[in-house]
């Protein structure tokens, strides 16, 4: 594929507002995570919750759209400069010619859950102050994106689960390859809810400590929430900028919430990413680990990573410090890539203690300097969606 | 840009399958309407057809229809699942145990909440590791299903199978998402003409006000009005006669997708 310049982006998470902040915790080796003490949750387990979302509302011509997850939404936009850098591109480009791509898995769902607790004790009715379409809706994320930067063009959201936010980079690509858009506003947004705390619970993968992706003692995911965002333009970027090189994409055809145990399906889009970005294994400085930090995802990933890139290629998994976002892993860390290759640092696996003997692959516990041209980043998800990214400077 | 239609699925109400309904939508038959029916897919290993939703027994059906239809195999074919608001039952009973005392969520249901659930389940029953993705764009994720398999068709120079449902929710839900029946579409796309393909899609995103094409009969009217993938039944009749067609579909805003039919 043709290269596509990242001309801008934004994070938020909870190692903080903005990729000075993610940057400066990441090389601090702090960790977002706490004891869980969301809402009324009552679960022996660690997430990484973004403060200050119970007390702010979305801006006031979006009422409607108010909610957790739009309104963590709107930190991203703000954050960075984004929304100015997106007003300057409708300038350039015209609104119509802009694409909205996000990606959310449980959207505003925490809203529905909420007024469950306050459903007609007669009827069974909803209050009525619950607006599905705004809120739960899935497409709410981009509805809510698209009319706070004014954009006109083609809008959707991804929901592919924990892949989502990587794979609305390949809707970019595409869109923009077929002539639809010059650019595009891609991104994720998941917040807390007690779905996906007590769904994991249930299926018993939440970790009581904060997790630690292939240590020899894993035991299960922390979940946390963050947003992030970018901004694609067909235009050719600064030299020595970053750009997307590859996306890979496949399923596992294998089972709805446990990873293929060979890692098939994770090895087809690593190997399709390669091959979109025209790259062999060996010109991958960094590989970016989805690396949940369970038995089962950490032990497939790690097989398909070492049969593709062999032992020496450096690697590790910032979920330790961020928690998984979930639809909103793929475009935090693809922004962590990014700031890998910007930095010239890779982060640490943290706080992961003793490298489980049965991984083969070369996981980093600690910071490293290294000079990085190109950096692969994996999302994997339930029902076996599986998205590769590969980053890199523009020659 | 311009894609091949290869394969048409189609369930609905008083619509059976594509068979059936081609011969309504050309009105050579009268529309009689009669609840859509559901069948558990045969294309499952029977503990997973046990654990799958009406939604996904929507969405697989019509998946089926048209991959028998086009003749094209779906373990090497890349697919876009889209819906409006994927399984409502299955939300409504997980809100339902989070508002108690217990919230003893099910690990089914959960793995079955996420929205790709139905693309989960087409990959373990057809085998598929081709790229899959899931949208939603609410009234509008036929449209946008449907821009997004033909410019991966397109883009990718590869077939794409689009297939669009959506489920009715119960209650409460209902109240704050009315749909009036269940319905799910499929279509097989290829880039270039086959053997077996049998109409262009002249597919392009335009700012425009013009209304979103209609149905004649108003019975059909109702259906495409009140059910997002029922949004489709224009460009099936324009498929079922098989002449030029200009069908207008509603995006995001002001955007629409228009799409240009002729018989190849």
């Amino acid at each position: 594929m043709q290269p596509l310049s990242i001309s801008h982006y934004s994070i938020v998470n909870s190692l903080g507002a903005g990729r000075d902040a993610i940057a400066r915790a990441l090389r601090d080796a702090r960790s977002g995570l706490a004891p869980c003490d969301f809402e009324t949750v009552d679960l022996d387990t660690y997430v990484g919750q973004v403060a200050g979302l119970d007390d702010m509302r979305v801006r006031p011509d979006l009422a409607a759209y108010d909610c957790r997850n739009n309104r963590l939404a709107q930190l991203g936009l703000e954050a960075d400069g984004y929304a100015a850098a997106v007003a300057s591109a409708v300038e350039r480009y015209g609104a119509a010619r802009i694409g909205v791509f996000m990606a959310t898995s449980t959207s505003g769902i925490l809203e529905t859950e909420l007024a469950y607790r306050r459903r007609d004790s007669l009827t069974g009715a909803l209050p009525a102050d619950f607006h599905y379409a705004e809120t739960q809706n899935t497409y709410s994320l981009a509805d809510f994106v698209r009319r706070y930067l004014r954009i006109e063009g083609p809008a959707f959201v991804v929901s592919s689960a924990c892949s989502a936010s990587a794979k609305v980079f390949g809707n970019a690509v595409r869109m923009m390859a077929a002539g639809v858009c010059d650019a595009a506003v891609i991104g994720g947004v998941d917040s807390l809810c007690l779905t996906t705390l007590y769904g994991f619970h249930s299926l018993g993968l939440l970790s009581p400590v904060p997790c630690r992706p292939y240590d020899v003692d894993r035991d299960g995911i922390s979940l946390g929430e963050g947003a992030g965002f970018a901004l694609l333009e067909k235009a050719p970027g600064r030299a020595g900028g970053v750009a997307l090189l590859g996306v890979g994409e496949s399923s596992d055809a294998y089972h709805m919430s446990s990873p293929h145990p060979q890692g098939l399906g994770a090895k087809l889009a690593m190997r399709r990413a390669l091959e979109s970005a025209g790259l062999q294994p060996a010109d991958i400085d960094y590989v970016n680990l989805h690396g949940t930090g369970t038995k089962a995802n950490d032990a497939s990933e790690d097989q398909a990573v070492f049969e593709l890139f062999g032992g020496a290629t450096p690697c590790s998994s910032t979920k330790g410090s961020t928690g998984h976002l979930l639809g909103a892993a793929g475009i935090t860390e693809a922004v962590i890539s990014i700031l890998a290759i910007e930095h010239g640092s890779i982060p640490g696996g943290r706080p992961t203690q003793t490298i489980d003997p049965e991984l083969r692959s070369n996981y980093l516990i600690e910071n490293a300097g290294a000079r990085m041209n190109r950096v692969l980043s994996n999302s994997f998800g339930f029902g076996g969606s599986n998205c590769s990214l590969v980053f890199g400077r523009l020659a | 840009m311009r894609v091949f239609v290869e394969g048409v699925g189609l369930l609905g109400p008083g619509l059976s399958s594509w068979q059936a309904g081609r011969a309504v939508l050309d009105e050579t038959a009268p529309y009689v309407y009669a609840p859509t029916v559901l069948t558990a897919s045969e294309l499952l290993p029977a503990a997973e057809r046990r654990r799958t939703g009406a939604p996904v027994k929507l969405a697989l059906a019509v998946g089926r229809e048209a991959f028998a239809h086009a003749g094209r195999d779906a373990a090497t074919t890349a697919t876009v699942f889209t819906s409006s608001g994927g399984d409502g039952e299955n939300v409504h009973q997980i809100c339902e145990t989070l508002a108690s005392a217990k919230r003893e969520v099910s690990p089914t249901r959960f793995h079955n909440s996420v929205h790709n659930a139905a693309a989960g389940y087409w990959g373990i029953a057809t085998g598929s590791r081709e790229p899959s993705t899931s949208l939603c764009c609410y009234d509008a994720s036929f449209a946008a299903g449907l821009l997004e398999a033909a410019v991966q068709a397109h883009a990718d120079r590869a077939p794409v199978g689009l297939i669009a449902y959506d489920h009715r929710y119960p209650h409460p839900l209902n109240a704050v998402r009315p749909l009036i029946a269940d319905f799910a579409v499929a279509l097989i796309l290829t880039p270039e003409p086959t053997g077996r393909t049998f109409a262009t899609l002249a597919v392009s995103h335009v700012q425009d006000d013009a209304p979103a094409t209609a149905m004649t009969l108003p019975a059909l009217e109702a259906v495409r009005a009140g059910v997002p993938a029922g949004r489709s039944l224009p460009l099936l009749a324009a498929l079922a006669r098989l002449a030029a067609a200009v069908v207008i579909l509603e995006l995001a805003g002001a955007g629409r997708l228009r799409v240009e039919i002729a018989p190849c």
